[in-house]
């Protein structure tokens, strides 16, 4: 339960990361300024007592590489459809190259894919709908080399929209494929 | 006009003091069409035993009336008498209101928590003409009755009186006119709270949105709740298993059977009218067909073969063939697809798109969502072939269903950015809307006759 709730808050986070993309980067500076500091503190206080210290970086295990790399991918685990439309528009081939080498990388690795569509025409049009636009996205990662058997397609048609809200915006965040690890 | 208005605050001044009392979660607010409907009386009935009077029975019945979108009960200060028997009515006052006709009756103790309920339905122009005239019957002379066009009593427990109530607006509306009254019946929808960590709930209610019962509350959606022909159960579409299922549930026993977990999409269950079929949308051969499936040994049948989208079946009342939502053409219009032949027919050809079609119970009628310019509306078309008439106004209009007989259809809208139920009089003239207090309300399916 927590972790859906976790995971829906990254839905919504992630967008919201993207446009404050200027903001969060200063953020990341001034973290960066504070790093810097901390380093000049200790290499003086090296210094006042004449030694070096010096440290190796930890190995880390592939579970966690992996582990890494799927919160990664999930930063950017959306694409977004046109009305009435299951084509996948060329500004996704970065993101969909990025998850499809993964994938390819992890053959034991399975990503389900989630269909989804705007609240406009029938639940259960929309349903099929959703479905075309999952399998669109499947397609498109096994013509990259992903196993048919590392994908799942589910749709949910218009029940569980991003945005809850009857508005040409909201209805653009809510047609969507959505890769889930 | 002004007369209208006056009732209209009448109207909803009737429905918020009923919900007051039951605390039902639905309110209709009628919305269109109270001005084509016929007069009507609906007098409070007499008490006749001492202590406070068992209330609420005439007001159910003048709400039922009104809703059906057929009459207009006057309101009670309107009424110039409040007779309790035929032989009270001063017919001329009545028939000066232009009142066509007249419910009256009785309510007396009869043990404890038991009552007598008595009425008669009269017709206030031939009372007019006959009442107290003598007539010759089996060769003696006696008071013409033929203005009495019904009269009943029954005994009933002081739990009874709404579904009694119902029962009577039920009598009332037969009599009057000569179809057959679908207030003691119910209604399935999905509700939808995001707030809530099981946010999708399965609910029946009696017709008018009273006697609220969850069936179902689940973290993931449901979908398409459809009755089956007896009105016992309810075939329905979980998401429960992170993947759509169809279940069959009984709506009195709690007991649910999963009927299909096939790779891709389960969607759409409606039961066969003999009840021992499910047609059903599976995505596992590739894309969407129908298929029909033996409840009883769970044979499925595939009835399309087409790469293009095919999906919401409906039974014709004959049960031997389907319509549904295809988009063979490049856009989703009706077809019908004959059971026996195979042999499919495109029965909609007006609009961008036509979808979710559903049959009157004749046959003779289809219902659908239509859209046009971008509008979805509800809408109706002779079958197989006739002009579409569009019913509703309202915006995103989706998931009709017909009422058993016939006369109304609920279905889904989006009003103040929120999904509700409305109403709409297959003629169109009648529109009434459900709001709720919280959350969406979807996937109307109403009952078919109950007992």
């Amino acid at each position: 339960m927590n972790a859906n709730k976790a995971l829906k808050s990254l839905f919504i986070a992630v967008p919201m990361l993207t446009l404050a993309a200027c903001s969060s980067n200063q953020g990341a500076e001034e973290a960066v300024d504070q790093q810097t500091n901390q380093q000049q503190q200790e290499q003086q206080q090296q210094e006042q007592s004449g030694v070096d210290v010096g440290a190796v970086e930890r190995q880390k295990t592939p579970e966690e590489i992996r582990a890494e790399k799927v919160a990664e991918l999930r930063q950017e685990n959306m694409i977004f459809f046109a009305f009435d439309d299951s084509r996948i528009s060329s500004e996704y081939a970065q993101v969909l190259a990025a998850h499809a080498d993964f994938l390819v990388q992890n053959p034991g690795v399975t990503v389900t894919i989630e269909g989804h569509c705007d609240e406009r025409g029938t639940p259960e049009y929309n349903i099929a709908l959703g479905e075309r636009r999952a399998k669109a996205v499947a397609q498109y990662l096994q013509n990259l080399g992903v196993s048919s058997s590392q994908v799942t397609t589910v749709s949910y048609g218009e029940e569980k929209p991003l945005i809850n809200a009857s508005n040409n915006d909201a209805y653009a965040k809510n047609r969507r494929g959505v890769l889930v690890y | 006009m002004t007369k209208l208005k006056v009732f209209f605050i009448t109207v909803c001044a009737l429905v918020v003091g009923l919900t007051g009392v039951a605390q039902a979660k639905l309110e209709i607010v009628i919305t269109e069409g109270i001005n084509t409907a016929r007069p009507i009386a609906v007098v409070p009935f007499e008490w006749k035993g001492s202590g406070p009077k068992p209330d609420g029975l005439t007001e159910v019945v003048a709400a039922d009336l009104m809703r059906s979108g057929k009459f207009n009960p006057i309101p009670l200060t309107a009424m110039p008498q409040r007779p309790s028997s035929s032989s009270q009515v001063d017919y001329t006052e009545w028939a000066s209101l232009g009142v066509e006709a007249l419910l009256v009756g009785t309510i007396a103790p009869d043990g404890l928590d038991r009552y007598t309920v008595s009425f008669e339905i009269i017709d206030v122009l031939r009372g007019q003409i006959t009442s107290g005239t003598q007539v010759l019957q089996n060769g003696q002379l006696v008071t013409s009755q033929d203005h009495i066009l019904d009269a009943r009593s029954s005994v009933i427990s002081g739990d009874q009186f709404r579904q009694y109530s119902h029962r009577i607006s039920d009598i009332f509306y037969e009599t009057l006119t000569g179809q057959r009254g679908a207030f003691m019946t119910r209604i399935a929808y999905v509700t939808v709270n995001h707030n809530s960590d099981k946010p999708y709930e399965l609910v029946v209610a009696d017709y008018d949105g009273f006697n609220e019962r969850v069936l179902l509350r689940s973290p993931e959606p449901l979908m398409s709740p459809s009755w089956s022909p007896d009105g016992n159960k309810l075939a329905y579409v979980s998401f429960e298993n992170k993947k759509p299922q169809i279940f069959i549930q009984d709506i009195y026993t709690r007991a649910r059977e999963q009927m299909t977990d096939f790779p891709g999409i389960n969607s759409s269950p409606v039961f066969s009218p003999d009840g021992k079929s499910l047609a059903m949308v599976l995505s596992k051969d590739g894309n969407p067909e129908l298929y029909v499936m033996e409840i009883a040994t769970k044979r499925l049948r595939r009835v399309t073969n087409h790469h293009a989208i095919d999906t919401e079946p409906s039974w014709s009342p004959d049960g031997n063939s389907l319509i549904f939502t295809s988009e063979r053409g490049g856009r989703p219009q009706l077809y019908s697809v004959n059971l026996s032949a195979g042999q499919v027919r495109r029965l909609t050809f007006e609009g961008e798109q036509n979808l979710g079609g559903t049959f009157s119970p004749d046959g003779k009628q289809v219902i659908m969502v239509n859209r046009t310019q971008g509008n979805y509306h509800i809408a109706r078309q002779d079958y197989p072939n006739g002009s579409m008439q569009i019913l509703t106004q309202t915006a995103l209009d989706e998931s009709p269903s017909l009422a058993p007989n016939g006369s109304m259809v609920i279905y889904s809208t989006t009003h103040n950015n929120q999904q509700v139920l409305a109403l709409v009089s297959v003629d169109g003239r009648f529109k009434a809307r459900l709001p709720t207090r919280e959350g969406e309300v979807k996937s109307p399916s109403w009952s078919p006759f109950l007992r």
